[in-house]
């Protein structure tokens, strides 16, 4: 069948519209903030024979591009050879295994069938972060879990709904295993409403253009979006281009993980090897082969934003399975940490290869943490329990064009950061900082953004402190002669007595008393090109606005500036001069 | 100043655009209406206004009453032309307004810039500290608060931000600081943080209250200017400002709350089309305004247009004042079409803007735009080539499109340009398919008003796509801006935060608060200098369920709502809005708020078309014929609006022109002109 460019054209709109209302409609009608307000959710179709990725909404959480791919194919094989439940019109799988092409157990996906004429066309999914699954911690992030059991509840994929009736039977098991279990009937609502939209939406698309011409445009665009991707690669001249990146510590173990990349670049296609890199760790710094895939193709469209999100985009693209290695963990290895760290340590890996080939599209390392610290505790005041958690941002890579920005979020999130002042409303603490950390960007021609500097102090009752942050041994590394970022640094103050968690961004359960304070410094991003080719005026600029001293002016970026942020040229000059001779 | 009639009968309302300065001119007395369409004049507006004055032939002194609308503080805002201002704030918290809320510009790439409000030079933190239930950990500091004030006063400050953490729970500080200030600061440009915006979220209650600051010297010299300037010419009454919520406040005041007029002139378009659909028996409305480069979004219920407190003018620019919510959709007329390097068409988000412009502006554009197609297509009439600069031929036009758009498509090229037409129309209604969904309306429960330059040219389609069954085209759809300004009301919004579970909650306490609200509004409105034919009173509640952080807007008849009211109310509202029922959970009243209108004498708008003009059938109306693109080309009547006879009823095809747009009618769908001079289109499916 041949189609017209502009039919062509619409439907992949209308393909596209169908996964940006689905995320509007899961985030609007979402019970917890997690997905109401930090859009921790995704939205896609996806493919009746493998489960390939044929749309997803752009509004999705950009860790999830391309994961839900995994678990669909891996729902399809499970129907296929008796492993789960067949499907009939109106049920919704529900499923959170992580090794069942997942990420950590919050992430819970749901799928559902669409029918046209009693065969199933395409398959709906999508996936929110629940606030809890249950498991050794409130909240999942458990930095010292040996095993997924620890983690929380998991479920195989199980209809939830049958021809769409909740099943009150498997929801009761859910709601006996998991924290404030009666807030979740509020998501699942909302995550089954966005996926009944999105089938209204596009059995209307189906019935406009007829069920042959879509599936026909659907495949053309798979063609088209890997062209697409390729027309980009072919930028990139062929070679090997080699990274490493490392985890600080998996939590239990407190040696440095390590990933090592080689990307081989031949005809506009790429190869990602991670050969090398350490095998699986005992703490919860594993990742799943879905999330490390997806943590791949996230990188990528980091660079490319401007190719759809499909499967045909992702063929051009070959990961070799890393077996054996952390990044590619099997059952009972814990993999809480995968989602929000190891993934970006992934990224960063992609970025620093491939900054190697696209200079002038790829920045220097980001801070590249979400930076969950959780408070957990009991409020004297009011009488109960709670549970705090204060994510952070920090600075980005310098890049060819500019400075890195400052406190921006993580490379997988587009998550807020909570106000100070809801914070304190919620919870008894009170912060007696919340400031741009100065000098913490890593010195370059462009340098990197500035990180956050806070500091918690508990006013009432017992509670204790957990970190799942990255990035406190070594800093975000700089590019083409940048300097490194200010890595992460977490200081406890209990009863006056400073201490540094032993494993630097990780620990769990430190007891802390009121009066007691927590202070986190978070990353400076990597700088970009040599410190000492930066614009004067733009060192000057930033020591009279005081995010650099004169004195780290003079060291790193080889400028003599006053206080004031005049910058004295003659002498600059000299010192420049004399540090390129040395 | 003298107090104007009771009814004034001389009414001139004033938008100055970004292009134009338009100008309506109402005078009751004789029934007559004129028009004007200046210039602007972008570094001193006041003069745009004299000129547009000048061109209706105004008697500046028998004006009763001018009410204007003024990009002066938008345009400072958008392009970063701010006044120096200082910040002093909380010790600890001096880089709020730069650290933001941890975000990027856009989800995927890892660059982009952002530039804080107030540079980190000129924020400076004092000793204080309120924690969040209003109780003092640090006292104030008046020593180094001063010592703080005078080194911004010093280093050039021309307007001042007191903003602490807290100050919405308790004010004392920032009062203190305040009072402080007034005896120090060289000037009255002072912005309290709680004062514009009493809710929590320190980022968006600072840089609220630091654009409030950073525009309030500009504006205020800006009134007094436009003041002095009309006296000059024998005005003597106030002059009414627009503020973003769609009301208007004098001249006078308006500078102290100055980010309230940041977006204001959207708001003034639909306020003219909740007016204008109201007299016409269809208040629920979605607005689409097509200009050249953006195209404005909005929703109206009942007449009354959907008001957000949390609108963003920019990345990481939030102004948390009521403003009327336009959603801005990036494609216009000059929305420039191109082929992916996947082989598809795309139209769109880049614009030709206004220079070059589209490549029938005669203005060295060379890229197919949106209304480079319409041209090609009939739709516009090709004939206006010869009134532009540089010589431009339809051939030039077509050959654009086949080399552009036609040769990689294999299309000639007025497939091609049906091509953009049909794909920048899909794209359109998508975006407004998701305005609506957004705020949990369908769009087919509503007619689409359609003014701009080039909205009545797309609207039918994008109707059709969206299954919206009528468009309503106002009289003078180019000017509705300045309409609104004419037919605006007086507007004062109060949000009061209780955030309280419904069970628990002094329902005593929450009448009072309706009741004071109600107060203070006519107390303010009492003061404008503006004759109020009503008062009316509009009430809500924001909720949620317990343990949600998100709200829902629910509206009450009574400032009296009883608990089981406002649950039972809540629950409606929800399943409303998100289809989704909770039984299982809680509700928590959030805020308490009122926004109290001061209804104007009604205007009648059927004077917005000269009935001297209007001929006595369709035939004497017709201007010409012309092939228009329909699928194929269709030999199309083409009418001039002014001499449609009054009760007109058009089968399309059919083309009608006016001064300031083209209307487009396509096979199927009939148009009546209604009493009001609005042509009123009902679409064959």
């Amino acid at each position: 069948m041949t189609l017209d460019p502009i039919t062509l054209t619409v439907i992949q709109s209308g393909l596209q519209q169908v996964c940006d209302e689905m995320d509007l409609t899961f985030s609007r009608a979402a019970f917890s903030p997690v997905i109401a307000e930090a859009n921790d959710r995704s939205d896609g179709i996806y493919s009746a024979v493998d489960g390939s990725l044929i749309a997803q909404g752009a509004g999705g959480l950009p860790v999830f591009v391309g994961t839900m791919q995994y678990s669909t194919r891996v729902l399809i094989e499970m129907i296929a050879n008796g492993k789960a439940a067949a499907p009939k019109p109106g049920d919704i799988y529900i499923v959170n295994d992580p090794y069942l092409g997942g990420t950590h157990l919050m992430d819970v996906r749901f799928a559902m069938p669409v029918y046209r004429e009693g065969r199933i066309f395409c398959w709906l999914s999508n996936t929110g972060h629940w606030p809890d699954t249950g498991g050794a911690v409130p909240g999942g992030f458990s930095a010292s879990a040996t095993a997924v059991e620890q983690e929380g509840l998991r479920l195989p994929p199980v209809r939830l709904f049958k021809e769409g009736v909740l099943d009150p039977e498997i929801y009761a098991i859910i709601c006996s295993n998991i924290r404030v279990a009666e807030q979740r009937i509020g998501d699942v609502k909302a995550q089954a409403a966005a996926l009944l939209v999105g089938e209204k939406r596009l059995v209307r698309l189906l019935d406009r253009y007829g069920d042959e011409t879509v599936s026909a445009a659907i495949a053309e665009l798979r063609r088209r979006a890997a062209a697409q991707m390729r027309a980009n690669l072919s930028l990139i001249p062929d070679g090997v281009y080699r990274s490493v990146a490392y985890v600080d510590s998996d939590g239990v173990v407190n040696e440095p993980l390590e990933i090592r990349l080689a990307v081989t670049a031949a005809g506009g296609d790429l190869t990602f090897d991670f050969a090398g890199s350490s095998p699986p760790c005992r703490g919860p710094m594993n990742s799943v082969l879905a999330t490390t895939l997806s943590s791949v193709y996230l990188a990528m469209r980091h660079i490319f934003p401007d190719v759809p999100i499909s499967a045909g985009a992702f063929e051009p693209l070959h990961v070799i399975r890393p077996e054996g290695t952390f990044l590619d963990a099997h059952y009972p290895r814990p993999v809480s940490g995968c989602a929000a760290e190891v993934s970006q340590r992934i990224a960063e890996a992609v970025f620093a290869a491939l900054v190697q080939a696209l200079p002038d599209k790829v920045t220097a390392a980001p801070a590249g943490t979400s930076g969950n610290f959780a408070l957990g505790g009991f409020d004297p005041d009011r009488g109960q329990g709670y549970v705090m958690y204060q994510i952070s941002g920090g600075g980005y890579g310098g890049n060819a064009d500019h400075d890195g920005l400052s406190n921006g979020c993580s490379t997988i999130g587009i998550s807020k950061a909570p106000p100070v002042e809801i914070m304190e409303q919620q919870y008894p603490v009170l912060y007696r900082r919340y400031a741009l950390r100065e000098g913490s960007g890593g010195a370059g021609r462009h340098r990197g953004g500035f990180g956050l500097d806070y500091e918690i102090e508990l006013r009432r009752g017992a509670a204790t402190a957990s970190f799942v942050m990255d990035h406190g041994r070594f800093g975000p590394p700089g590019v083409l002669g940048g300097g490194d970022g200010q890595p992460n640094q977490v200081t406890v103050v209990q009863g006056g007595v400073s201490m540094t968690p032993a494993h630097l961004s990780k620990a769990q359960d430190i007891p802390l008393a009121p009066g007691d304070r927590v202070r986190v410094r978070t990353p400076g991003g990597g700088g970009y090109g040599d410190p000492f080719a930066r614009e004067t005026a733009a060192v000057g600029e930033d020591v009279r606005l005081e995010r650099y001293t004169a004195a780290e002016a003079r060291a790193l970026f080889g400028v003599v500036v006053s206080a004031d942020g005049a910058v004295d040229a003659l002498a600059t000059e000299a010192l420049r001069a004399a540090g390129r001779r040395g | 100043m003298t107090d104007p009639p009771a009814e004034p009968s001389v009414v001139a309302g004033i938008d100055v655009g970004g292009t134009f300065t338009d100008l309506l001119l109402f005078d009751a007395a004789r029934g007559t209406v004129r028009l004007a369409k200046t210039p602007s004049t972008l570094d001193n507006q006041a003069d745009g206004v004299i000129h547009a004055l000048e061109a209706a032939d105004a008697d500046i002194a028998a004006l009763d009453l001018i009410v204007h609308g003024t990009t002066t503080t938008t345009n400072a805002v958008l392009e970063r032309r701010l006044c120096r201002t200082g910040l002093v704030t909380t010790a600890g918290f001096r880089d709020v307004l730069e650290l933001g809320r941890r975000t990027r510009p856009r989800p995927y790439g890892m660059t982009g810039t952002f530039r804080p409000i107030i540079p980190r030079d000129l924020r400076l933190e004092v000793p204080e500290r309120m924690d969040a239930r209003g109780a003092v950990v640090t006292p104030l500091d008046e020593d180094a608060l001063r010592a703080a004030l005078r080194r911004l006063a010093e280093s050039g400050c021309e307007a001042l931000v007191i903003h602490f953490l807290h100050a919405y729970a308790n004010p004392a500080h920032e009062i203190r600081a305040g009072e402080i200030a007034r005896e120090v600061w060289p000037n009255g440009n002072i912005t309290l943080g709680h004062a514009l915006l009493s809710e929590s979220r320190e980022f968006e209650r600072g840089v609220t209250a630091a654009v409030n600051a950073s525009v309030q010297p500009l504006l205020r010299r800006y009134v007094e200017r436009l003041a002095d300037t009309l006296a000059g010419r024998g005005y003597r009454h106030d002059v009414l400002v627009m503020n973003g919520n769609g009301g208007m406040v004098s001249a006078r005041f308006v500078a102290d709350e100055a980010a309230k007029t940041v977006m204001s002139g959207p708001a003034s378009g639909v306020m003219a089309a909740a007016y204008t659909g109201r007299r016409a028996g269809r208040p629920d409305l979605i607005t689409y305004d097509m200009g050249g480069t953006s195209t404005d979004v909005a929703l109206i219920r009942g007449a009354e247009p959907t008001v957000s407190n949390e609108i963003e003018v920019e990345y990481a620019m939030p102004i948390h004042v009521p403003m009327v919510d336009v959603r801005t959709v990036g494609a216009g007329g000059g929305s420039i079409a191109r082929v992916t390097a996947a082989g598809l068409l795309q139209v769109g988000p880049e614009s030709a803007g206004a220079t070059p412009g589209p490549i029938c502006y005669g203005k060295g554009g060379t890229r197919p735009t949106i209304s480079d197609a319409n041209l090609l297509l009939g739709r516009l009439d090709p004939g206006r080539l010869a009134k532009v600069p540089g010589g431009v031929t339809v051939a030039d036009v077509a050959a654009v499109f086949g080399r552009a758009i036609g040769d990689p498509l294999g299309l000639d090229p007025v497939a091609a340009a049906a091509a953009v037409i049909r794909i920048g129309n899909a794209r359109m209604a998508d975006a407004v398919r998701m305005v609506s969904i957004s705020l949990g309306e369908d769009p087919r429960d509503f007619a689409l008003f359609a003014f701009g330059g080039a909205g009545p040219l797309h609207a039918c389609a994008i109707a059709r796509e969206l299954g919206i069954p009528e468009v309503l085209v106002p009289a003078r759809p180019g000017i509705t801006n300045a309409l609104g300004c004419v037919v605006a009301d007086l507007r004062h919004d109060f949000v009061r935060t209780f955030n309280r579970p419904v069970a628990a909650v002094d329902m005593e306490a929450v009448h009072a608060v309706f009741a004071e609200q109600s107060a203070e509004g006519r107390r303010l409105i009492g003061r404008q200098p503006v004759a109020i034919r009503e008062v009316r009173e509009i009430r809500s509640v924001d909720m949620q369920f317990m343990g949600q952080t998100h709200v829902l807007r629910v509206p009450l008849p009574t400032g009296a709502p009883t608990r089981e009211d406002l649950q039972r109310r809540f629950e409606e509202a929800y399943l409303a809005r998100f289809h989704v029922e909770l039984p299982e959970i809680r509700a928590n009243l959030v805020n308490v708020n009122t926004s109290v209108i001061g209804r104007r004498a009604e205007i009648d708008l059927s004077a917005l078309i000269d009935a001297h003009h209007r001929k006595g059938s369709l035939e004497e109306a017709t201007t010409g014929r012309r092939p228009v693109w329909f699928g194929a080309f269709v030999d199309t009547p083409i009418y001039w609006r002014d001499h449609l006879p009054a009760d007109a009823v058009i089968e399309g095809p059919a083309v009608v022109e006016q001064m300031d747009t083209t209307i487009l009618i396509e096979p199927g769908d009939t148009a009546r002109q209604d009493a009001d001079g609005n042509l009123v289109i009902t679409l064959g499916r």
